[in-house]
């Protein structure tokens, strides 16, 4: 229990800065960035207190605003992933996923994959939304989302697969 | 009474959540609306030290170009310092003509962005060295920006690179004005809107700063013309102008401290009350 809460948090601290100093700098193409701190919320518990999760990810977002200075864009799309992530776990693994011992970091299979194209679409999607409020960047929006989604997919695989806890 | 605590019990995650989005939507709201980012900002303590610790190693790669942008200052300023004949003329050009009634704070920008639609510099002083908001900021090529938020040590400047920034700018040559706007294109080119038609617009010329700002003093460079186009519902020129900044690559910057800002602000104040 305590060394899953000390893992949560070393999990909330190294994320947050592995995005700040490397990811938020790599600018491929000049305005594409991948985003794998939402790691964070994925790879949470899946029986973990929901509650605490909401207040982490809302933190999580407040911080990510804060360098970025961009209001309260990323706590917005944090908390809504937060939010739907049981539904979306529902809809990945079938009803009864709680039950199952749901292990996201390890080999990707297409359910895996399926949860994480979920929630990374529909984090990006509010994330860029509310980025720039006006309709006239329409298109502009839904390329950089559909680009940096890609991204920060390949991102989240690899770094899951680098922490993957070795077994055998 | 007890079926309201229920129900709060039994959807306890659920107005949590309505009340963190709330939250969340109405500083990004507010973040939207021009100078009101005031509550979440890299100006404060714990993010403006991060990005001085990182920018201090970063600082080592941009040591070449930051010398040789200096070394080409300092040689502009002392060709004009040798051809000055006359010493009732004031030299013409154009960094050092606008900026007799203004002071000068040196200060570097330990984080830049440029990748996004509402891009943010960070600077290493703040309110301790004289830095307010709606000071301006500029570098020897051109001009940066406009200082938005400040903590004591640091402050946060709205790049021209923002979809929110907008600035007074004229033709050099023929003095007509417009607004300076960007439209999240390219890091390279700004756009000069509301041009009148009558003005006589030709490709290379120069944009500066208009003067008709407390924030910028006149004459201070922009870029040059790259493109004119005539907007089809207002009859009016739109510029693609080519700035004269790298806006990727910032070291350090000046920014403009104008003497009479505050009487100017207190006088046109007082004419809003009398109305």
């Amino acid at each position: 229990m305590n060394s899953a809460l000390l893992g949560n948090i070393a999990r909330f601290i190294l994320l947050l800065f592995a995005q700040v100093l490397i990811f938020n700098r790599i600018d491929l193409f000049g305005f594409i960035n991948p985003f794998p701190y939402i790691l964070f919320i994925i790879l949470f518990p899946v029986n973990g207190n929901k509650t605490g999760l909401l207040a982490a990810s809302f933190f999580l977002g407040l911080l990510m605003d804060m360098f970025c200075n961009s209001g309260g864009v990323h706590a917005a799309a944090c908390i809504t992933l937060a939010y739907f992530r049981p539904a979306i776990f529902k809809f990945s693994f079938g009803l009864s996923y709680e039950y199952q011992t749901v292990k996201l970091n390890d080999v990707l299979t297409p359910e895996r994959f399926s949860f994480l194209l979920i929630a990374v679409v529909l984090h990006h999607s509010i994330m860029f939304l509310l980025e720039v409020f006006k309709l006239s960047f329409l298109w502009e929006i839904l390329w950089r989302t559909f680009l940096s989604t890609i991204f920060t997919l390949i991102t989240c695989i690899i770094i899951i697969y680098i922490i993957k806890p070795s077994k055998r | 009474m007890q079926q309201i605590v229920n129900f709060i019990l039994k959807n306890s995650n659920r107005l949590l959540f309505l009340l963190l989005l709330v939250i969340s939507l109405s500083l990004t709201i507010q973040s939207h609306s021009y100078h009101k980012s005031k509550v979440i900002s890299s100006a404060n303590f714990f993010t403006g030290g991060i990005y001085e610790r990182v920018n201090n190693i970063n600082e080592y790669f941009n040591l070449k170009s930051q010398n040789e942008e200096l070394a080409m200052e300092n040689a502009r300023l002392k060709s004009l310092l040798f051809n000055q004949k006359d010493t009732t003329k004031l030299p013409e050009i154009d960094s050092i003509k606008g900026v007799k009634k203004t002071d000068i704070i040196v200060s570097k920008v330990i984080h830049n962005s440029y990748s996004v639609f509402e891009n943010y510099l960070t600077i290493n002083n703040g309110s301790s060295s004289g830095i307010k908001r709606n000071m301006g900021v500029i570098n020897s090529a051109g001009i940066v920006g406009i200082v938005d938020n400040t903590s004591p040590n640091y402050a946060t400047v709205i790049s021209i690179l923002n979809v929110k920034s907008q600035i007074n700018a004229k033709i050099k040559k023929s003095n007509h004005f417009g607004s300076l706007v960007w439209n999240g294109k390219s890091t390279g080119f700004v756009q000069l809107i509301d041009v009148p038609r009558l003005a006589g617009v030709r490709k290379g010329d120069t944009i500066v700063t208009g003067g008709q700002s407390i924030i910028f003093p006149e004459n201070i460079g922009i870029g040059t013309i790259d493109k004119v186009y005539i907007e089809e519902d207002t009859n009016f020129y739109v510029i693609q102008v080519k700035l004269f900044n790298d806006m990727t690559n910032l070291g350090h910057v000046y920014i403009l401290k104008n003497k009479d800002a505050d009487e100017i602000t207190k006088l046109e104040n007082q004419n809003k009350k009398n109305e």
